[in-house]
């Protein structure tokens, strides 16, 4: 029991770790301000390409989003930091870290927006078109809130996703949260720093998960 | 099981309470059916009469009072509820039919898992029970290739093939088209013929005069009066009865 | 085009580490089916006991999804394979990546199924009772198999998402596909291997997330 509260609890250690994992938590969430919105306007549009009229836009569409929810984001995200600097395309890890999470998470959005507006019933279109509504009006105006609303949970998950997806940042070296406590785990040979990350990401996303569990139940009824 | 006293009704029901929170649903409702006999409740909605019959298989638990099959209590200590249940078969508003499971899978089940009877030694029976509703040729069906009829149907032989004591029909034909009423009420005269002891919550007052022994009309959770059909269809007594029943002849 | 073939396709690369990759992806695969059967038997497990409703069993089981659906998984990768050695408990790495990822598919998987549960009509159970089935027999001959049909396309896709996860295992060493690659670009300091592993991860996933989109459009429910 001692040793589980030295190896894994040490508030001295956590205490030394803080500031660099504080650190780490602004440039996390800087990612995720940067991914979040980028991912879902992305996705947004792959979605509405996916049900266009037009088959090669929706062939293009769906091939691209079936593409990277088949890839693994870190395998993406090592292709492009580690693997384009030998075609003489070096990019720091940030920019990496951003266009390989906006490229997986454009497609999970996708995914999401695209079963949102298959949601909304075909009667809506038409009254809004035979009201004279073009069809980017009624995209805006009539389709698309409904199909937010009708997502919104999944929408928030996604979100949550996207939070926990940041800490595979760590392994390009991109000083976020993980890679902060990790480098303190890795001088000091005590796991509590990683902890203490933990225990941040738990603040920061539990609340969401309730959120999200409270919505579901209530579409679910 | 043992053949009950000459004389003990197939069904009863004595000072029956149940309250939803301050609402008080059930307030003192003393019934018993006798073997073979039909007896309808009618009533307006709220009357509690849905809840009387749930309470009769215990699908609500009754705040006091008693029901026993053939004299056997199904309420208090030491009930083995679900084997008293075997004894009392429910056909229900919305049909509730499995939907993973063919019309035999859905006869089946309780025989097989509650009754442990064969594979083999089910299937005769769910056969039979199917025969009798009129659909030995629909066993192989799930519930979603079956109409609304069809699918009621089932559920009655679901409920017979368990060879029940008596049967509880709560509105067995409200969910259903008008066209398709006829079949399911043809096979509920059947299974009377055959000698079923049958309470029936319904609205099907055609069927009633015709088919019924007796009929109880309910009213704010209590028995208002009860008699043959004859009786309470052409000369009610009670004030409640004849302004319920008006609304009816239009 | 060439110099691009060179970097990203190379033949000689390719030819000398194809073995390599072939070999991660064996085990990649092995770890996927590993981790979907035993993280949905464990959540769905969890599910069902839940269905009890026995208070705190089912708090405990809520608290447990919901820590390992907040938390990212490569955290508690790390935290498990060097934090656990300091307490004596020295596990391999793709042991490591096998329980971390079926405790988070199981948390997943237990959601999922509740509400499966939860959204299976209450006459279900009424019939069911009614003709004297127990509460168990009910939960696993009538409710389970409904509620495990509604709830196969977000199964499907959080299984997908999660097998995923696999690659986390080249942080720590374990030598799947991504674990091959990295390994082989930094020997033949040509990207080849890595557009390789891309493939790899294609092959195999492809058909998983076509066959989810067309499960999704099949159980989507007429009506909506």
């Amino acid at each position: 029991m001692e040793q589980i509260i030295q190896q894994f609890f040490n508030v001295e250690i956590m205490i030394k770790a803080l500031p660099l994992v504080i650190k780490g938590l602004g440039i996390t969430l800087l990612i995720c301000a940067v991914v979040i919105p980028m991912g879902a306007i992305g996705g947004l549009f792959a979605a509405i390409g996916s049900l266009s009229p037009n088959r090669a836009v929706r062939w293009l569409s769906i091939g691209f989003v079936d593409l990277f929810r088949a890839i693994p984001p870190l395998v993406l995200l090592i292709f492009i930091y580690a693997g384009l600097p030998f075609a003489g395309l070096s990019l720091s890890p940030f920019v990496a870290v951003t266009i390989g999470f906006f490229l997986n998470n454009s497609a999970y959005f996708a995914e999401i927006f695209r079963a949102g507006l298959l949601s909304v019933p075909r009667g809506q279109t038409e009254a809004a078109r035979s009201t004279g509504l073009s069809q980017a009006q009624t995209l805006t105006y009539v389709t698309l809130p409904q199909a937010t609303r009708n997502v919104l949970p999944d929408l928030l998950s996604n979100v949550v996703e996207v939070v926990k997806l940041t800490s595979l940042a760590s392994v390009v070296s991109l000083g976020e949260m993980l890679h902060a406590a990790g480098l303190v785990r890795s001088l000091t040979y005590n796991a509590s720093p990683l902890i203490l990350a933990a225990g941040i990401y738990l603040l920061l996303l539990w609340p969401l998960v309730r959120v999200i569990a409270r919505f579901e139940r209530r579409i679910a009824s | 099981m043992t053949t009950p006293a000459p004389g003990t009704a197939t069904l009863e029901v004595r000072a029956l309470h149940k309250s939803f929170g301050a609402l008080k649903v059930l307030e003192g409702i003393d019934l018993s059916v006798q073997r073979s006999e039909m007896v309808f409740v009618l009533g307006p909605s709220g009357s509690g009469k849905s809840t009387m019959l749930r309470c009769c298989n215990r699908l609500e638990e009754p705040d006091s009072g008693d029901i026993l099959i053939e004299g056997d209590p199904l309420t208090g200590p030491g009930v083995d509820l679900n084997k008293m249940r075997q004894r009392v078969g429910m056909v229900f508003q919305s049909f509730n039919l499995y939907p993973h499971l063919s019309a035999m899978g859905n006869v089946t089940l309780a025989l097989r898992r509650v009754q442990k009877k064969s594979k083999a030694e089910a299937e005769d029976l769910a056969i039979a029970a199917l025969a009798e509703v009129g659909l030995s040729d629909r066993a192989g069906h799930h519930p979603a290739q079956l109409s609304g009829g069809q699918q009621q149907r089932v559920a009655i032989a679901r409920a017979l093939a368990l060879k029940p004591t008596v049967m509880l029909f709560d509105e067995p034909t409200s969910a259903l088209d008008p066209e398709l009423v006829g079949d399911v009420l043809d096979v509920m005269r059947t299974v009377k013929d055959h000698g079923m002891t049958m309470l029936v919550v319904s609205h099907e007052m055609k069927f009633a005069r015709d088919a019924a022994d007796r009929v109880i009309f309910m009213a704010d959770g209590a028995i208002v009066e009860q008699g043959p059909p004859e009786q309470i269809f052409g000369a009610p007594t009670h004030d409640r009865t004849r302004a319920f029943l008006s609304r009816f002849h239009g | 085009m060439e110099q691009f073939l060179d970097t990203f396709l190379n033949p000689v690369v390719l030819a000398k580490y194809t073995p390599a990759i072939l070999q991660g992806t064996m085990v990649t695969v092995i770890l996927s089916v590993l981790i979907v059967l035993c993280g949905i038997g464990l959540g769905a497990g969890l599910a069902c006991i839940r269905a009890y409703r026995v208070r705190l069993i089912s708090f405990v089981i809520v608290i447990f999804a919901d820590v390992l659906r907040a938390l990212p998984p490569l955290v508690v990768i790390l935290l498990m394979f060097f934090g656990l050695p300091n307490v004596g408990i020295l596990l391999s790495a793709s042991v490591v990546l096998f329980i971390v990822l079926t405790l988070v598919l199981a948390a997943f998987a237990e959601e999922i199924v509740w509400a499966g549960i939860t959204a299976t009509p209450k006459g279900q159970w009424e019939a069911a009772r009614s003709t004297g089935l127990t509460f168990t027999q009910t939960l696993f001959h009538v409710v389970l198999p409904q509620a495990m049909r509604m709830v196969i396309p977000p199964l499907t896709n959080r299984a997908i998402a999660i097998t995923k996860m696999t690659a986390l295992g080249m942080v720590i060493g374990v030598p799947d596909i991504l674990g091959q690659a990295t390994t082989a670009q930094s020997f033949s300091a040509n990207a080849s291997p890595l557009t390789l592993a891309a493939i790899a991860y294609v092959v195999l996933f492809l058909p998983f997330v076509i066959a989810s989109r067309w499960l999704e459009s099949r159980f989507a429910s007429p009506g909506a």
